[in-house]
């Protein structure tokens, strides 16, 4: 399997300061990968990197021809002069149907007459479901969501995370997303990268959480404890529970240096 | 029909109008206001120039016109200190121009021409660059309206959709030098951004969509022309002014109908 986005040895400078340095990286179809740094770590740059936005330093980045994208942007700041309609926005850039539009709502579990309201009207949890929706309808083979759960309440992160979750598995889009919420990582990450700079770690969540590295860099604040959110099949309510993962785990984490 | 003045001039207006709106939308959604000072204020050191080349002075405006938004733009893109480097391109631009025009030996300029427009005084050749100019804009606008969108709401989300927000810039720094060109004639080098702001921010008010507000813009400016010419007419004020003038009471008067709208939707 090939992978979507591949990067050798990838250094960005911005403005004189060295905010990636020689980081590998690659993402499968069909993967889940949650990149977790705290704030300056370089988590933005390195997506902004891997999308083509800007450009490294040196190193290498691969994308598979003609990848489709969505993006999910941390915020969208939307200047009080543009009028924009949620519809409006869903055909951006790309014209859609109505009919996809709706669907493209109701996937995201917004109500269809959202379609008329203003973008600058919605909350954080609505608009943040709105960019999902405008994101899927460009049929991504990846998305990429940036702190794409800041400002949503625990409830609120935990169902955004299983509509992640449930959308991996329809589409069978790779996922890759930032988050600096340290003490919760989406339970259902095939792999979870530390990133300072450079990347300090990384594994399955559970050898993530167990790694001295990620405890040398997260460790004062949560003891060490990675508390992941779990989709749970078998329940029928809309209930999350977080589970720290404090027990040691046979498997050793993948280092580097 | 095109023998009579003030036909001339109000179909001058409208073709003016026509790229205005959409390109004044811009304008106010990307902050450019003062992108449209600077780009209309270097226009008259363009006319300068062109009578001191002996070139047609709708050449010279273009010209100087499309260096001042090409510097602008390049700046705007290494990341200066936007407010304060256009208030010192776009006064520095007048000042100079005006300096210039006064440097020219035996030309007599009728300055305020330039700077207010002499839109009764427009010629089947000035309508023809006129509507030349202002169709390639909103054609230009048109075809490149979706990734102009994108780009304009977030550069990142145009990026990785593979869209390139820089060509977009490109467009319409190139569309904001023809309209100050064509529009030197009808409103003047200072009042060339009021005619891209006043009638786009009147349409703000009652548009849903970017769509609706580009085109609200161009019928607000296309009447505005109307009631300026009228106005113009009957009281003897100048044309140029009375235009702008006249966008300017449609503004208030779209922004009260608005504010007596929401007032009656919320309890």
């Amino acid at each position: 399997m090939t992978a979507l986005i591949e990067a050798h040895g990838l250094t960005v400078r911005l403005g004189g300061h060295e905010v990636l340095s020689g980081v590998d990286f690659h993402i499968a179809p069909g993967e889940i990968v949650t990149v977790l740094g705290p704030n300056g770590s370089g988590k933005s740059t390195l997506l902004r990197a891997l999308m083509g936005i800007v450009a490294p330093s040196s190193g290498q980045i691969t994308r598979a021809p003609g990848l489709r994208i969505g993006y999910v942007p941390q915020k969208l700041a939307i200047d009080r002069n543009l009028p924009l309609t949620v519809r409006r926005f869903l055909s951006l850039p790309r014209r859609v149907s109505d009919a996809q539009a709706m669907a493209a709502l109701d996937r995201t579990g917004l109500p269809q007459a959202l379609a008329g309201r203003q973008l600058g009207a919605l909350s954080g949890g609505q608009l943040q479901r709105v960019l999902l929706a405008r994101a899927l309808l460009g049929n991504p083979q990846i998305l990429v969501l940036d702190e794409a759960t800041q400002g949503l309440d625990q409830p609120g992160e935990a169902a955004f995370y299983r509509l992640i979750e449930d959308i991996r598995a329809e589409t069978g889009a790779a996922v890759l997303m930032v988050s600096h919420d340290l003490h919760v990582v989406m339970a259902a990450s095939d792999r979870v990268v530390c990133l300072n700079g450079h990347v300090c770690c990384e594994g399955t969540p559970r050898v993530v959480s167990t790694a001295p590295e990620y405890r040398a860099l997260f460790g004062l604040g949560t003891q060490g404890a990675l508390a992941l959110y779990r989709h749970e099949h078998d329940h029928g309510h809309d209930h999350a529970h977080d589970h720290p993962h404090d027990h040691s785990h046979p498997h050793e984490p993948h280092h580097h240096a | 029909m095109l023998d009579d003045f003030l036909t001339r001039a109000a179909l001058a207006g409208t073709g003016v109008a026509v790229a205005a709106g959409p390109l004044g939308s811009f304008v106010v959604w990307r902050r450019m206001a003062y992108f449209g000072d600077a780009t209309s204020h270097a226009a008259i050191l363009g006319v300068a120039l062109a009578l001191a080349l002996g070139l047609p002075v709708i050449a010279g405006t273009t010209l100087v016109a499309l260096a001042m938004a090409g510097t602008v733009s390049a700046l705007a893109g290494r990341g200066w200190a936007m407010d304060t480097t256009l208030g010192v391109l776009a006064h520095s631009a007048l000042a100079f121009g005006l300096v210039a025009v006064s440097f020219l030996p035996g030309v007599r300029v009728d300055l305020s021409a330039f700077l207010f427009g002499d839109i009764l005084a427009v010629g089947r050749a000035d309508l023809a660059f006129i509507w030349l100019g202002a169709l390639a804009v909103a054609v230009l606008l048109a075809w490149r309206w979706q990734a102009l969108l994108t780009s304009t709401l977030n550069e990142d989300l145009a990026c990785s959709a593979g869209l390139h927000p820089g060509r977009e810039r490109l467009v319409l720094t190139l569309s904001l030098a023809i309209v100050v060109a064509v529009a030197l004639k009808v409103v003047g080098a200072l009042l060339i951004a009021a005619l891209l702001i006043v009638p786009a921010a009147a349409a703000r008010s009652l548009a849903r969509t970017p769509e609706a507000m580009a085109i609200g813009a161009t019928l607000i400016a296309i009447l505005a022309t109307f009631g300026g010419l009228g106005l113009s007419i009957t009281h003897d004020t100048p044309a140029g002014p009375s235009i702008i003038a006249a966008a300017a009471v449609l503004f208030a008067l779209l922004l009260a109908l608005s504010a007596v709208r929401r007032g009656q939707l919320s309890p």
